[in-house]
């Protein structure tokens, strides 16, 4: 119901932030991967998060960073919700400058992870909301509009869409990926399949899962408030329903003294 | 203040009566809810109301980010982020405050083909559409203004491509564009001054907007039919007419409620569907997007600022009778300008005897035509510059100007329009049937 209110909305702005963005990777390809948080009511998979924090954190922190996302925030409800020890414990294996002491010391929750160590390596706190999967029809935005924006898409499907092919330009080793823009990207394959080992032995360590995985923990880094966002939509959209029904009421009741019967 | 007969204030108790003497508040109330209002609108005269919400909207959040925002190149983006992340509840006022600007355009643009398609331009309400239109302007200069605030890519790049469009201006567009920006490149001074302005704009807009009330009270709406409200008596006017309170009150709070439903539908489920993802990234001067693209709302006329090439004849044509002052891209910002410029002057374009579209059978098509075009050229605005997208926005554009420039004056003269109901009462009994026994009685007078 939503999607067709929405599409009417999207028709009558005029087609148009999907068209926006689709010039560009029209011929790359992005899985659509089934996310628990999509939908009215999806919701952060917790388990999905914490293994997603783990995949960060043993492979891609090496080179990229989240500056904007606090430690404590792990412990979030509608996140990844870590135990308040265990955040302790997280960011105590972090090291960060305080100004004031003029010197490094262990992090405490209330410090932001470091930012990138590589000056090539993008922060990675709003990667998932800062590309777009998905694209046109013929700038149409139709299907950004029933598929989302397919930023945690695009991100697995990156991390998945290695072909193996490498080449050298200008000094720089370039890979093949099918998800990247124009096909060849300076990021090295980060992930095989088995580059972790998880806690819960029936977590699958695939390729594709593990893409997965850390594709929705970088959508909770990047939209920490979505849960909260969601309901206060479904609150805000039954209120209002409620609100419309009893004022077309009211104002049926108002207007019909003033209208005569229909002769005709 | 209405030039319809209608009852005015009456203080009644004391105190009434010594604030009245002293200051009329009340009945300047009393008269501007009492409004006489045709009581023949339809549900395209919902969206004033829609748009006086929004801009109450839009201050009332804006005030609150204001609160957190930090308008420095090297914090206001982290301050963006601090306002999503750690203040309360600031994810949905800033979600409510970006996609708010979305409905102010949407509620924008629907009020203003109501009045291109019902003539409520035309004689008497020319005042009433010139400021209204000068109210749009001011709203694209106070979004634009407010897109480069968050400082991501696409505010950075696009206030440089928009101010560079100053900068097409023969022979004083250079010292034009530095004194906007206040530099020779977009930023801090840039950054600074267009927070200031954006905070600024709002209130001009709403000071504004009641003199657009005010116009429009003094002449009273259109409708419809375009048929104006009957005034020799009081009596006959308040058969075509019902008080804006309440009849319209609740009739407009209804609408808002719908038209709220999905806004909230957007904000709670899609909030960054209407915006571009580069703008989650920081702005770095040394990366320029692959495609710069305005928000939606501005693709219409971002579509007739490229059209004019220097391919097109005309465009030569100028740059050859100017002596090259007039250059291609000159002639692109001056088109972008001149298509709100030519629907500010569609009072004296239009010759039609009659006022509303209704009534006017050719003029039916090319107006809808028209609305078509719109749509067109926003597709063809964010789509690259390239065959057949340029093609398409060359005709499309030329559309825009052949409609007010040649259609409406010719449609005057060439067209046979049919024949409007004498009055406003005819058409809503037309329509809802007469009421019963008392209507009757003073049917006859007058007619």
């Amino acid at each position: 119901m939503l999607k067709k209110l929405a599409l009417t909305t999207a028709v009558a702005l005029g087609l148009s932030a999907g068209g926006a963005l689709a010039a560009g990777g029209s011929d790359a390809k992005i899985e659509n991967y089934a996310f628990s948080f999509e939908g009215l009511t999806g919701s952060f998979d917790q388990n999905q998060l914490q293994r997603g924090l783990q995949v960060y954190t043993e492979i891609c922190a090496a080179c990229h960073g989240l500056k904007y996302v606090s430690f404590r925030n792990l412990s979030d409800d509608g996140g990844p919700a870590l135990p308040e020890d265990q955040v302790f414990a997280y960011a105590d294996e972090y090291e960060v400058f305080d100004a004031a002491i003029d010197d490094f010391r262990s992090a405490t929750p209330a410090d932001k992870f470091p930012a990138s160590a590589l000056a090539n390596a993008p922060d990675l706190s709003l990667m998932a909301k800062a590309r777009a999967g998905f694209h046109g029809p013929a700038g149409t935005g139709i299907s950004q509009l029933i598929n989302g924006m397919g930023g945690p898409e695009y991100i697995a499907s990156l991390l998945a869409g290695y072909t193996g092919e490498e080449k050298e330009e200008a000094g720089t080793i370039l890979y093949e990926n099918t998800a990247f823009p124009g096909g060849w990207i300076s990021m090295a394959p980060p992930l095989y399949g088995d580059d972790v080992e998880f806690a819960d032995e029936d977590a699958s360590t695939e390729l594709e899962d593990i893409a997965q995985d850390v594709s929705a923990f970088l959508m909770w880094t990047a939209e920490p408030k979505m849960m909260a966002r969601k309901q206060a939509g479904l609150t805000g959209l039954i209120f209002l329903s409620v609100l419309s029904v009893l004022l077309y009421l009211t104002n049926k009741r108002l207007w019909a003294a003033a209208k005569g019967k229909k002769s005709a | 203040m209405s030039g319809i007969p209608h009852d005015h204030y009456e203080p009644k108790s004391d105190g009434q009566k010594w604030l009245h003497k002293r200051l009329p508040v009340v009945g300047l109330l009393y008269d501007t809810l009492m409004l006489p209002t045709p009581k023949n609108l339809n549900w395209m005269w919902i969206w004033g109301i829609v748009l006086t919400f929004t801009l109450a909207l839009q201050i009332i959040t804006g005030i609150v980010l204001v609160m957190h925002y930090v308008p420095h190149v090297d914090m206001a983006f982290a301050s963006v982020e601090h306002i999503m992340r750690d203040v309360n509840g600031g994810h949905m006022i800033r979600y409510f405050h970006m996609n708010g600007a979305s409905l102010f355009f949407v509620a924008v643009y629907a009020h203003i083909f109501r009045g291109l398609y019902y003539g409520s331009y035309k004689a008497p309400r020319e005042v009433t559409w010139i400021i209204g239109m000068l109210i749009y302007l001011l709203m694209m200069g106070t979004a634009f203004m407010g897109y480069v605030l968050p400082w991501g890519q696409m505010s950075f790049h696009g206030t440089a491509v928009i101010t560079g469009l100053f900068g097409a201006i023969p022979f004083v567009g250079e010292s034009i564009q530095t004194w906007l920006l206040g530099a020779s490149a977009v930023g801090q001074p840039a950054l600074n001054r267009f927070f200031s302005l954006h905070y600024l704009m709002p209130f001009i807009i709403a000071g504004l907007v009641i003199v657009h009330i005010w116009a429009f009270h003094t002449t009273g709406n259109n409708n419809p039919t375009g048929v104006e409200v009957r005034r020799t008596s009081k009596e006959e006017a308040e058969r075509d007419t019902l008080p804006f309170w309440p009849y319209f009150v609740i009739k407009d709070l209804f609408a808002l409620a719908i038209v709220l439903v999905v806004f909230m539908a957007v904000v709670g489920f899609m909030p960054n569907y209407l915006g571009h993802p580069d703008n989650y990234i920081e702005a770095n001067a040394l990366v320029t997007p692959a495609h710069i693209v305005p928000e939606w709302y501005f693709l219409p006329f971002y579509a007739i600022l490229r059209a004019f090439t220097a391919e097109v004849w005309v465009v030569q044509l100028a740059d050859f009778v100017t002596f090259g002052i007039v250059d291609a891209k000159f002639f692109g910002v001056l088109a972008m300008f001149g298509a709100i410029a030519v629907m500010a002057l569609a009072p004296w374009l239009d010759t039609s005897s009659v006022r509303s579209g209704r009534y006017r059978p050719m003029f039916k098509w090319w107006f809808g035509l028209l609305v078509v075009d719109f749509f067109v050229l926003m597709w063809v605005g964010a789509r690259p510059a390239e065959f057949p997208y340029d093609v398409i926005s060359l005709i499309a554009s030329t559309y825009w100007f052949a409609y007010f420039l040649v259609i409406l004056p010719l449609l005057g003269i060439i067209e046979k329009p049919m024949t409007p109901p004498t009055t406003i009462e005819d058409d809503f009994n037309a329509h809802y049937g007469k009421k019963d026994g008392a209507a009757d009685a003073v049917a006859t007078p007058a007619e």
